[in-house]
């Protein structure tokens, strides 16, 4: 009696009772297909999340500092570190937000308005559809130019050509010079609500005094971390006070968004779990139903004789066959739901190969664990007993 | 095949020495065998035959190696059969002994040559050597041209046919009968025992269980089984005599 055999009579036996087959299978059906789904879903979200760090910077450290009467820290002193160390930081530029009303004849609308320099654009990879960045004479001479996003186009004017239009901030008028390119479908809020001008202008403007907030670009995120440490020990250094001072890095907020995903996959793949293991319960309670309901056809094949190793391996090939193609059809069902789920989502979200290899073996192995019990008995009957039953 | 039988050699083909088989059921011992000795040689066309109750399923059970004697001996083609275990017992039922059940037994999801096929299939024989014996097999029964069939397709006369087919595919040295017409009506019944005697006279060893002593005559020789001892044993016309007067 060979594999091949054994398997070719295990799937005729499951077409042969295919609403037993169909219903035996449904839990394993349930099960692979709710990991698949879960695990896909997840490393999209995950994706999601670190598409949308990438895009935010997470080479960006972001430095705020509460200068004292004594302990300061200058524009020229944090650009000179930046110099200093320039194998590790790609730029600074020092960053001024404030809340502005923003008005083009009527139309008014609340913005923040954020004053960069003009290294801000490549650390930021900011694209420009029109126009030039925010530059250093502009800093320099405190100019009432400003770059903006597609949402304050829209809200403000009734065409895209405002290339030198000017907008009211507070009652003075700023020259558009630059216009941000589109990523966010100009929503408000997003990437496309922005109004970047010198940040020397929006310091006085908004009565800053001391620049308070400065964003560092290290080259790579792997540099992070050094950068972190630079500052830190410039800024000790400085203030002798570490909560004057606070660094922060996207790297963290990584890694918290990475181990909660991590967390959330474990509790929900624990989930799946249990159900691949009550559907491994179905498949031997209907094993043991077909080993009781063949117990002629075992004492057959023993009077042929077969042996007990023969008819074990017939049944866990059985249950191993029903078990694989309840896997299978879960893949499968999984899979299309993860695709689906995820672009009615908008997360790009695909069944991962770990988790299709991961869920198919383990639904074989279920099969030939769980009907290793079932085919054991029927190995074990009697012949004479077994043709006898009627 | 008359050579064969001639040249008749010193060791049976079946002997059973002293053979007890005994259950417990309840307080009370049930001696089925109640010791049995018995050499059937090689060639012989025999009928066990005796009423139900009377041993003579447990003597066949034991002959056919589908159980072992409490004790006792049976040796097979002079191999000690009694203590054997379960797959041993598996293998000298697939190697020697060829099966013909009163429900024929064959099983319903396989096709007639591939129940034919089963016990070559358990005796490793190749796919391509399986279906040509098969075929052959199913030829000497006389019904090739249904071997694509399932057994519900075919009459009761047919499916024991497969089911003798599948006996002989194995080439047994014994082919073990259990009440093979049980189930047919007296005009198949006669065909199926014609057909037995054939295989006898084309040199094949024939062990025939039954009730029906009309069917024990059909045989060479008749062995009676009454409370799980022999108190017959002699040809078919003896027998006769026999129950001739014994009524």
């Amino acid at each position: 009696m060979n594999i091949f055999q054994a398997f070719r009579l295990a799937l005729k036996s499951i077409i042969a009772n295919k609403m037993r087959s169909v219903l035996t299978m449904l839990g394993m059906i349930i099960g692979v297909g709710s990991v698949i789904m879960i695990m896909g879903l997840m490393q999209g979200v995950t994706n999601y999340f670190l598409e949308s760090f990438a895009e935010m910077g997470i080479n960006m450290l972001t430095v705020t500092v509460s200068s004292t009467g004594t302990r300061s820290v200058s524009e020229e002193e944090m650009f000179a570190i930046t110099e200093e160390n320039a194998d590790i930081f790609e730029g600074v530029s020092p960053t001024v937000t404030s809340s502005f009303t923003l008005k083009n004849g009527s139309t008014s609308i609340s913005s923040t308005v954020t004053g960069v320099s003009e290294t801000y654009q490549n650390m930021n990879h900011l694209e420009l559809s029109q126009g030039r960045f925010i530059n250093y004479a502009d800093i320099v001479n405190r100019q009432a130019n400003c770059v903006v996003g597609t949402y304050i186009i829209k809200e403000l004017f009734e065409n895209n050509n405002v290339l030198g239009e000017t907008i009211s901030v507070d009652g003075e008028s700023f020259t558009i010079v630059g216009i941000v390119e589109e990523t966010a479908d100009g929503e408000e809020g997003s990437a496309d609500d922005c109004f970047y001008a010198a940040y020397t202008k929006i310091a006085r403007k908004s009565f800053t005094g001391s620049i308070k907030n400065y964003t560092f670009a290290a080259h790579d995120s792997d540099m992070v971390e050094e950068a972190e440490t630079i500052l830190d020990n410039f800024l000790y250094e400085k203030f002798k006070d570490e909560d004057l001072y606070s660094i922060s890095t996207l790297t963290a907020l990584l890694e918290e968004v990475d181990s909660m995903t991590s967390v959330l996959g474990a509790v929900l793949g624990g989930i799946a779990g249990i159900s691949l293991l009550v559907a491994g319960i179905g498949i031997m309670n209907i094993m043991l139903v077909s080993v009781t309901e063949r117990t002629q056809e075992i004492g057959i094949r023993k009077s042929l004789g077969a042996k007990r190793k023969d008819i074990l391996c017939q049944f866990i090939i059985e249950a191993g066959s029903i078990s694989a193609l309840g896997g299978l059809i879960g893949i499968i069902m999984g899979a299309s739901l993860v695709i689906y789920l995820g672009s009615q989502f908008g997360v790009n979200a695909s069944p991962t190969i770990n988790s299709i290899i991961m869920s198919f073996s383990i639904s074989v192995a279920i099969g030939i664990i769980f009907g290793y019990m079932p085919a054991r008995k029927a190995a074990k009957l009697n012949p004479i007993d077994a043709l006898r039953s009627d | 095949m008359e050579q064969t039988m001639q040249e008749q050699p010193l060791t049976p083909l079946i002997e059973l020495v002293d053979l007890y088989k005994i259950y417990q059921v309840g307080d009370e011992e049930v001696r089925a065998n109640d010791g049995i000795n018995l050499k059937i040689w090689k060639g012989e066309f025999v009928a066990i035959v005796g009423k139900s109750g009377s041993g003579k399923t447990t003597t066949m059970n034991i002959i056919g190696a589908l159980d072992v004697p409490t004790s006792g001996k049976y040796i097979l083609d002079g191999i000690d059969v009694s203590h054997m275990k379960d797959d041993q017992l598996a293998e000298v039922r697939n190697k020697m002994i060829g099966f013909v059940f009163q429900q024929y037994h064959l099983l319903p999801k396989l096709s007639v040559v591939e129940n034919i096929e089963l016990p070559l299939l358990y005796a490793g024989v190749k796919k391509k050597q399986r279906r040509e014996r098969a075929l052959a097999a199913l030829e000497q029964v006389g019904i090739q041209n249904k071997w694509n069939n399932y057994p519900k397709q075919l009459s009761g006369g047919q499916q024991q046919r497969v089911s003798i087919a599948r006996a002989l595919a194995g080439d047994p040295s014994l082919i073990l009968a259990d009440e093979p017409t049980g189930a047919l009506d007296s005009k198949t019944s006669t065909d199926v025992l014609e057909f037995l005697k054939k295989l006898h006279q084309e040199g094949n060893t024939i062990v025939l269980i039954t009730h029906d002593n009309t069917v024990a005559m059909k045989a060479e020789r008749v062995i009676g089984i009454f409370d799980g001892k022999i108190i017959f044993d002699g040809t078919a016309e003896e027998y006769e005599q026999f129950n001739h007067n014994h009524s």
